[in-house]
């Protein structure tokens, strides 16, 4: 094999930006009468983007789905331009790390990587280093020649991981890539997607742990019953959610007096103190008209500390929508 | 994408192989293979040592009679056969179950390829077993004679002729059963019910008609084999299982040989186009 035939995913990042997404269109998948996910159009950028919902939601189905592993009963997928079922060139420009705890009986984590990048049609000198490289990246490499059999949890997902972006990928598709580890090598693992995602990579994570998406997340997917119930950047997102009043805690020397000052204002729906007695928790009609107006109260010795969003995070928002979807029904 | 994808390919089929080589050779799960490899071995081997003891060597035409009759009724039918299906079925329905067909699914490789590879790695597994088998079989058969007879046999007469023969045979029926079993392992879940159809088919396939008996692996086969089984020597007539060795119409070794590869290859496209379209989906495993 000649190695300069291996498309490899900075080729490709250096190309044009028409196919810099991963485009959803129309997209239904039925598992014999068992709805997967249904009429799914997403377009989503490089960056970190979270597929956010319980179990049975569709987030592995539409992951399987950017990946060929499983096909569309209906609607077009796009990765970067290429379609998924064509693992010949899909592969070159994309990594996924599956949720199966599974792997090809009597490897060591080293083989597991390597002979995934022969298959690539690297020579062994380039898949040796390639390999080794990857699994320094997610530090495993003291246990690199020991049997999968071996490992922990958190090693397999681990070696997983290095599996998936061995071959420097454009895009990543992680399922529950957090799943097993501890809280260290947790840190590490989400400054290296962070790392990724600066360098134009799209990354494609699921989670069902929210407060972890907050903390990772450019923009999420928040996926219901086989639907797509939101996307986008999670602040605008709940900007959107018009019914819930935007809830703001306002951390000040003088609680009461502020709330009794707010209260009067037309766009405040509700203000009340902080159970710790050393702040105001106020849902705003039009948060945007409030900020505005707060500098303007704050005033005759009130002091204020913080002014923040209380419930601008994923697990709000998605209480409020998937709530609001089943409530609905 | 590549400017040489010939290149691409045979790089790819041989990490295939290296793979799966050793997964066929050295796994525990593959030891009744060798057994079912030997068994003829072992059979032959007490026999010789039964005549040497009792110092009466047989008739040598009688032996090779017997051979082409173990050959046929069991090697052939029994031990290649269900060789194959432990090996070729598990190749893809084997990694369905243990759930490590996706890690081949994710990488840049054609199905097609992955397919060609797969089907390398137990093709060659088998020729190793079963054709090591074969020439086993005929040193621990022909070893009680004494060196004279050997000589006659196997210099001046048709022994090495016949050796060569049943190791073609057992490399060809390797690869008709190989491409049938690999296409069964891609199309069924339980691998009984399609080992039990194809193992009844190829029982009657003296009895079908001609056309259907060109889909038969074990019509080419028998035409192949270099001795006939006489039935009333070796079953005593009237022997239903006579019917097994009997070939009322066969082709020639040309078109034996041609019919058999073209089988093989035709089903391998067929399991192509169907692997090319699998999906995972281990829940229903």
């Amino acid at each position: 094999m000649n190695e300069t035939s291996v498309n490899t995913g900075a080729d490709h990042r250096s190309g044009g930006s028409s196919d810099r997404q991963i485009v959803f269109e129309d997209v239904s998948k039925f598992y014999g009468d068992v709805l997967g996910v249904n009429r799914v159009n997403l377009s989503i950028p490089p960056g970190i983007t979270s597929l956010v919902g319980p179990n049975g939601s569709g987030k592995t189905t539409l992951m399987n789905l950017m990946t060929g592993l499983v096909r569309p009963t209906r609607g077009r997928i796009s990765v970067l331009g290429m379609a998924p079922d064509e693992p010949e060139r899909l592969f070159h420009e994309v990594g996924y790390c599956t949720q199966f705890d599974s792997f090809p009986r009597g490897l060591t984590g080293y083989q597991f990587v390597y002979s995934y990048l022969r298959l690539f049609g690297y020579r062994h000198a380039r898949a040796a280093d390639l390999a080794t490289q990857a699994i320094e990246r997610v530090s495993l490499a003291d246990a690199a020649n020991r049997k999968i059999a071996g490992y922990s949890k958190g090693m397999r997902q681990r070696i997983k991981l290095a599996q998936a972006l061995c071959h420097n990928p454009s895009v990543l598709v992680l399922d529950e890539p957090l799943n097993g580890l501890d809280p260290l090598i947790r840190a590490e693992t989400i400054a290296l997607f962070r790392t990724l995602a600066q360098a134009g990579l799209h990354l494609i994570i699921s989670s069902h742990v929210l407060h972890e998406v907050d903390v990772i997340s450019d923009q999420v997917v928040l996926l219901s019953n086989g639907y797509v119930v939101a996307e986008g950047p999670i602040h605008s997102v709940r900007d959107e959610i018009e019914e819930h009043p935007m809830q703001i805690l306002i951390r000040c020397n003088k609680p009461d007096e502020l709330a009794s000052r707010v209260f009067q204002q037309n766009c405040v729906v509700e203000a009340r103190l902080h159970a710790d007695g050393r702040g105001v928790l106020v849902k705003a009609r039009d948060a945007d008209r409030f900020y505005l107006m707060l500098n303007h109260i704050a005033q005759n010795g009130i002091s204020i500390e913080s002014v923040a969003p209380a419930d601008d995070d994923v697990l709000s928002v998605y209480e409020y929508l998937v709530g609001t979807e089943e409530s609905t029904k | 994408m590549s400017q040489r994808p010939w290149g691409l390919w045979r790089s790819q089929v041989r990490a295939v192989m290296r793979l799966e080589m050793k997964k066929i050779l050295l796994s525990r799960r593959g030891l009744w293979v060798y057994l079912l490899a030997l068994a003829p071995v072992l059979i032959y081997a007490a026999h010789s040592f039964d005549q040497l003891r009792k110092g009466e060597p047989c008739d040598i035409g009688q032996d090779t009679h017997i051979f082409a009759g173990v050959f046929q009724l069991f090697f052939l039918r029994l031990s290649i056969f269900f060789g194959c299906v432990g090996i070729f079925l598990n190749l893809f329905r084997g990694e369905m179950l243990e759930k490590s067909l996706h890690y081949y699914f994710l990488a840049p490789v054609r199905r097609e390829i992955l397919v060609a590879g797969k089907f390398l790695s137990g093709l060659l597994a088998a020729m190793f077993i079963f054709g090591t088998s074969i020439v086993l079989q005929f040193f621990a058969l022909y070893c009680h004679f004494d060196a004279s007879t050997r000589q006659e046999y196997f210099v001046h007469g048709h022994g090495l002729g016949h050796l060569a023969a049943y190791v073609g045979v057992t490399l060809l029926a390797c690869a008709g059963y190989g491409s049938v079993f690999l296409a069964a392992g891609v199309l069924f879940r339980n691998p009984l019910i399609p080992t039990l159809v194809v193992l009844t088919l190829e029982a009657i396939s003296g009895f079908l008609p001609q056309t259907l008996q060109h889909l038969s692996v074990i019509f080419y086969l028998k035409s192949l084999c270099p001795v006939a089984v006489p039935a009333e020597i070796f079953m005593g007539k009237g022997n239903p299982l006579a019917l097994l060795a009997v070939n009322p119409t066969p082709a020639s070794a040309a078109t034996a040989i041609l019919g058999l590869l073209v089988l093989s290859f035709a089903v391998l496209v067929f399991s192509s186009v169907r692997v090319r379209r699998l999906e995972i989906d281990y829940g229903t495993e």
